[in-house]
């Protein structure tokens, strides 16, 4: 497949890539030419910058495939790519007054966003085994330097060795899977791989390299048993960053896991399936397990997370167009709570740094009511209860598991979700029926605009934007089949 | 007034809500504050008290269809905006209404802390529990059921008693692991019918097989929220910490969920499992019945008497609704009803007390009749209903219930009717303790009778009791033909009787 690429105008599909990448240069210039003071106008621009970038994914429609097929933009790209911009703009939003708090206010960490964020929108966008591991490592070596970036702190630099050993194990396994897909079908374009598969030609070389592949993509999304770096990364590196950890690369993965299996693997349907629904059930209950023992906050919601990414693929399990409409809704809700959360938590500040531990949560339902509100509505969003729209995300993902007859994951599923409302309740009980025991600092007002904005859409989804996003989301699904 | 009339079920259920944005509007933390609060709150729970009555008058009983239907699309294809009521489910939305202005009232005093969360919480309660009565729709149906533990969860754990967390978590995880059963046999009824409108599921057959789980999965959840027996065992804890306001609302409301669902899915849509089952609900009814109210004998808290002797109670409502016949069904609804009225008079009256002594002890009492006459009156009245003595509305149910059950099953009838003895045994030996014997306790000396705020609450409740003991008209001539409609539907799906000759 070959593409003119002697026009500007042929580019379309990739402008937002374009834009990022050139913006992403721009800033590095401006940050190396300017003087220190300008860091703080360069995270403004980054902000800006993705906003515009989302912007353009949303509105341009020019899709195709381009680059001599390794570039594929469709309806599901441009859906999971607004999120995780906005995932990704939101987290630097987060940082804007708390980064100087947390060593992040240098000019390098809103560009090394936006270069993850570049790395990203390439996965999504990936149709090749070679432009999916370009994508995935310039967004895993961005990551690795951001989770090392307070570079003073043993704990931060602790947790960006361990993300990037690992990291690199998993991406090594997922290049060693690709070989082997390469060796056994002789192509590495996603969909001439899924032709030669459709031929019938499934050999056990092919499935072990499946395997592999999965198993890097697994790393990715932190399902279990792949999970180990998540609570460590998550607690070590600054607050401000775990939330863009836990939010947009997530959505990223998720993306080409879809991806990968719906495109490349369809026809073998049945064996990735088998693996997608253990590795859900094992992430459910393991999170499910696992958290009840948690005293730090971050490690809490590291567990969560791994929870909610086996949640978001019960939807996956189901190998079905409805089931890829459960994961978008999923991942787009799932991206809400999370900036939400962390916004809430970047909020309370006491004098001698932020809080870190549950206890610390005591009461915060009487010392500053708004912020505890938010933490409620969202952890018993994050429980799954109605009518919040944790409740909705589970209800699309479940509606596919039952559709298509999983009912001993869909019973397991709901099951642990019942186990995983005892820690989420922990939370609230901790800020509403226990005496305040720290006085906290102002809010900054950004904070409280993201907080402010993620609970009135979780709150009111059923009534405001959940029948626009079902039907964004149902469009994105249908695009992929 | 078309518009009014057209969407009276959605105006009825969002009201409350109104009501919170304007609670949310008020600031401050004084005394001032606090009462506009409560007088929003007051104001807005008897609007919708009265738009619910408006609604009870429009209301056309000789109709066993839907009425006040809306039907439009929502969230993707299948969640959609159905409202709509029948006999079945008209009543519990004017009892939910009835009691929610009586739960400001009796919190008035007794709440000073964090009123504004707390009026909040009950306004948005009430918004739930409207819906789910009102709601055409079996994803939104779950979406009101189970968002009421919210709201639920957060007032026994804020504002409950000495074991208000174990109480509230025990609430929680019971009610919650029994629903989400329920919420995959939902989405199981969704690929087996292809709507998730009831309207249309109530004419769905779905296979035997598949009715067998669907109705274990309902079952499951249906039977926590009852309870029954032996599925009750957070409801004594949660009934005895909630605040009095709230232990009203769990014993009023939020059980006859469990029994409204019964009757609006598990017999209507399951018929072949519910009976196959029915022997199986029997036995747990009538367990119920009796376990219950012996345990309920030997109480020495009164809050947690009460609720045990709700747990008997519901006993009849579920053997009621099994029994499957006209008089069994009708029965319960209106034991429903009555139970909805007479345990949340009870709780208000132990409330009235808590409120001057705060204790529940049924030992710290003793002799009230003579500081407080007026009260010791109100008691009895609510104390007999609970009884089942003709001429309260307490013994229509039951008589009803029973008579119902005679036609199926004698030995169950024979079983159940010891529940009738059992309760007078506890009911009477309360009051004695309570309200009689000598006035000896210092605590007790300088206790004041009900004043005015709670006369308000009492009286209207004592009414209701006597009146629907002495004139259940209104009740059964409301739900006479949907329930008609329902049994035969469950008898022609059984294949029992002809169609033809039901219709009689």
């Amino acid at each position: 497949m070959t593409s003119d690429l002697t026009s500007f105008s042929a580019l379309a599909p990739a402008f937002p890539e374009l834009l990022l990448a050139l913006g992403a240069i721009a800033l590095l210039m401006m940050g190396v030419f300017t003087s220190e003071r300008a860091g703080g106008a360069i995270v403004g621009i980054a902000i800006g910058l993705l906003a515009v970038t989302a912007l353009l994914v949303a509105v341009h429609p020019a899709e195709g495939v381009l680059f001599n097929g390794g570039f594929i933009q469709d309806t599901f790209a441009r859906y999971m790519k607004v999120l995780v911009l906005a995932g990704s703009a939101f987290a630097l939003v987060l940082s804007v007054s708390t980064a100087s708090d947390h060593n992040l206010n240098k000019f390098e960490y809103p560009v090394l966003v936006i270069l993850a964020s570049l790395g990203m929108l390439m996965m999504i966008s990936a149709n090749d085994l070679i432009s999916l591991y370009i994508g995935l490592e310039l967004q895993s070596l961005s990551l690795y330097v951001i989770a090392a970036f307070k570079r003073d702190s043993g704990k931060a630099t602790e947790a960006g060795l361990k993300y990037f050993v690992l990291g690199a194990l998993s991406s090594g396994m997922l290049l060693y899977g690709s070989s082997m897909i390469y060796g056994f079908t002789g192509q590495t374009q996603i969909d001439e791989i899924a032709k030669v598969i459709a031929l019938g030609d499934t050999s056990l070389g092919l499935i072990v390299g499946l395997v592999f592949l999965l198993a890097g993509l697994a790393f990715k999304i932190s399902a279990v048993p792949f999970h180990m770096w998540t609570p460590d990364v998550y607690e070590g590196v600054p607050t401000p960053v775990t939330a863009f950890f836990a939010s947009a690369p997530k959505v990223a993965a998720m993306a080409l896991f879809i991806r990968i299996v719906f495109d490349t693997f369809e026809p073998i349907a049945r064996d990735w399936q088998q693996i997608v629904i253990f590795i859900s059930i094992a992430s459910m209950v393991l999170a499910a397990f696992a958290a009840i023992g948690q005293k730090k906050l971050k490690r809490l919601i590291a567990y969560s997370s791994i929870g909610h990414v086996g949640f978001a693929l019960v939807g996956l399990s189901a190998g079905s167009q409805t089931g890829v409409e459960g994961v978008a809704i999923y991942m787009a809700i799932y991206l809400t709570m999370t900036i939400g959360l962390f916004a809430c938590i970047l909020a309370l500040r006491t004098d001698q740094g932020y809080i870190e531990d549950i206890s610390d949560l005591a009461g915060v339902a009487q010392t500053r009511p708004f912020v505890a509100a938010g933490i409620a509505i969202i952890m018993f969003s994050l429980i799954g209860l109605p009518p919040l729209a944790g409740f909705f995300a589970k209800w699309a993902v479940f509606l596919a598991a039952v559709e298509a007859q999983l009912f001993v994951l869909a019973v397991i599923g709901v099951l642990a979700s019942a186990v995983s409302a005892y820690y989420y309740l922990r939370v609230v009980r901790t800020m509403y029926f226990d005496e305040p025991n720290h006085q906290f600092l102002p809010t900054a007002g950004e904070l409280k605009v993201v907080i402010a904005i993620a609970g009135v859409l979780i709150v009111t989804y059923f009534l405001t934007v959940g029948s626009f996003l079902t039907d964004v989301a149902s469009v994105a699904a249908g695009s992929l089949f | 007034m078309n518009i009014i009339n057209n969407n009276i079920l959605t105006i009825l259920t969002f009201l409350p809500l109104v009501g919170v944005f304007f609670v949310l509007v008020v600031q401050g933390d004084d005394k001032a504050a606090k009462n506009n609060m409560r007088y929003i709150a007051l104001v807005t729970t008897l609007v919708t008290f009265i738009l619910s009555l408006v609604m009870w008058g429009m209301f056309d009983a000789t109709n066993p269809e839907f009425q006040f239907v809306q039907n439009h699309e929502w969230i993707g294809d299948v969640i959609g905006y159905r409202m709509g009521v029948d006999g079945i489910s008209i009543l519990f939305i004017v009892l939910t209404a009835l009691l929610m202005p009586m739960c400001v009232l009796a919190s008035w005093e007794s709440i000073e802390n964090r009123v504004k969360e707390y009026l909040i919480a009950f306004l948005i309660l009430e918004f739930l529990m409207i819906g789910v009565f009102a709601t055409l729709d079996l994803a939104m149906f779950y979406v009101f059921f189970e968002g009421g533990l919210i709201p639920m969860f957060l007032i026994i754990g804020i504002w409950g008693g000495k074991r208000r967390i174990q109480a509230s978590y025990k609430f929680f995880f019971y009610t919650f692991v029994g629903s989400v059963l329920m919420l995959l046999a939902i989405m199981a009824m969704y690929w087996q019918a292809g709507t998730l409108d009831i309207a249309q599921l109530l004419k769905h057959e779905f296979s035997p097989d598949v009715q067998f789980w669907l109705w274990i999965a309902f079952f499951a959840s249906f039977a926590v929220k009852m309870p029954m027996w032996p599925f009750h065992r957070w409801l004594p804890e949660a009934h005895v910490e909630a605040p009095t306001a709230g232990s009203v609302i769990l014993a009023a409301i939020l059980l006859k969920m469990g029994g409204y669902g019964f009757l609006r899915f598990s017999i209507p849509m399951f018929p072949d499992a519910s009976a196959y089952f029915a022997n199986f609900v029997f036995f747990l009814s009538v367990c119920a019945i009796i376990i219950t109210s012996l345990v309920a004998l030997v109480q020495d808290d009164i809050k947690k008497l009460i609720a045990y002797s709700s747990v008997a109670h519901m006993g009849y409502v579920t053997m009621g609704i099994f029994a499957a016949n006209e008089l069994g069904i009708q029965g319960a609804i209106f034991q429903m009803i009555s139970h909805g009225i007479v345990s949340g008079a009870l709780f208000l009256s132990v409330g009235v007390i808590y409120d001057r002594i705060h204790t529940r002890e049924i030992a710290a009492y003793g002799g009230l009749v003579e500081r407080m006459p007026k009260y010791a009156f109100a008691f009895m009245v609510f104390t007999m209903a609970n009884v089942g003595l003709p001429g309260t509305s307490g013994f229509v149910g039951e008589f009803l219930t029973l008579i119902g059950i005679f036609q199926v099953n004698t030995w169950v009838a024979f079983g159940a009717a010891f529940g009738v003895i059992f309760s007078a045994g506890y009911a009477l030996w309360l009051y004695r303790r309570v309200i009689f014997g000598a006035l000896e306790k210092d605590s007790l000396k300088a206790i004041l009778d009900m004043n005015p705020r709670e006369m308000a609450v009492i009286v209207p409740l004592i009414v209701l009791t006597i009146f629907f003991g002495f004139y259940p008209a209104p009740i059964l001539d409301a739900t006479a033909s949907s329930v008609e409609a329902l049994v035969s539907h469950y008898q022609a799906s059984l294949g029992v009787l002809p169609v033809a000759e039901v219709g009689h």
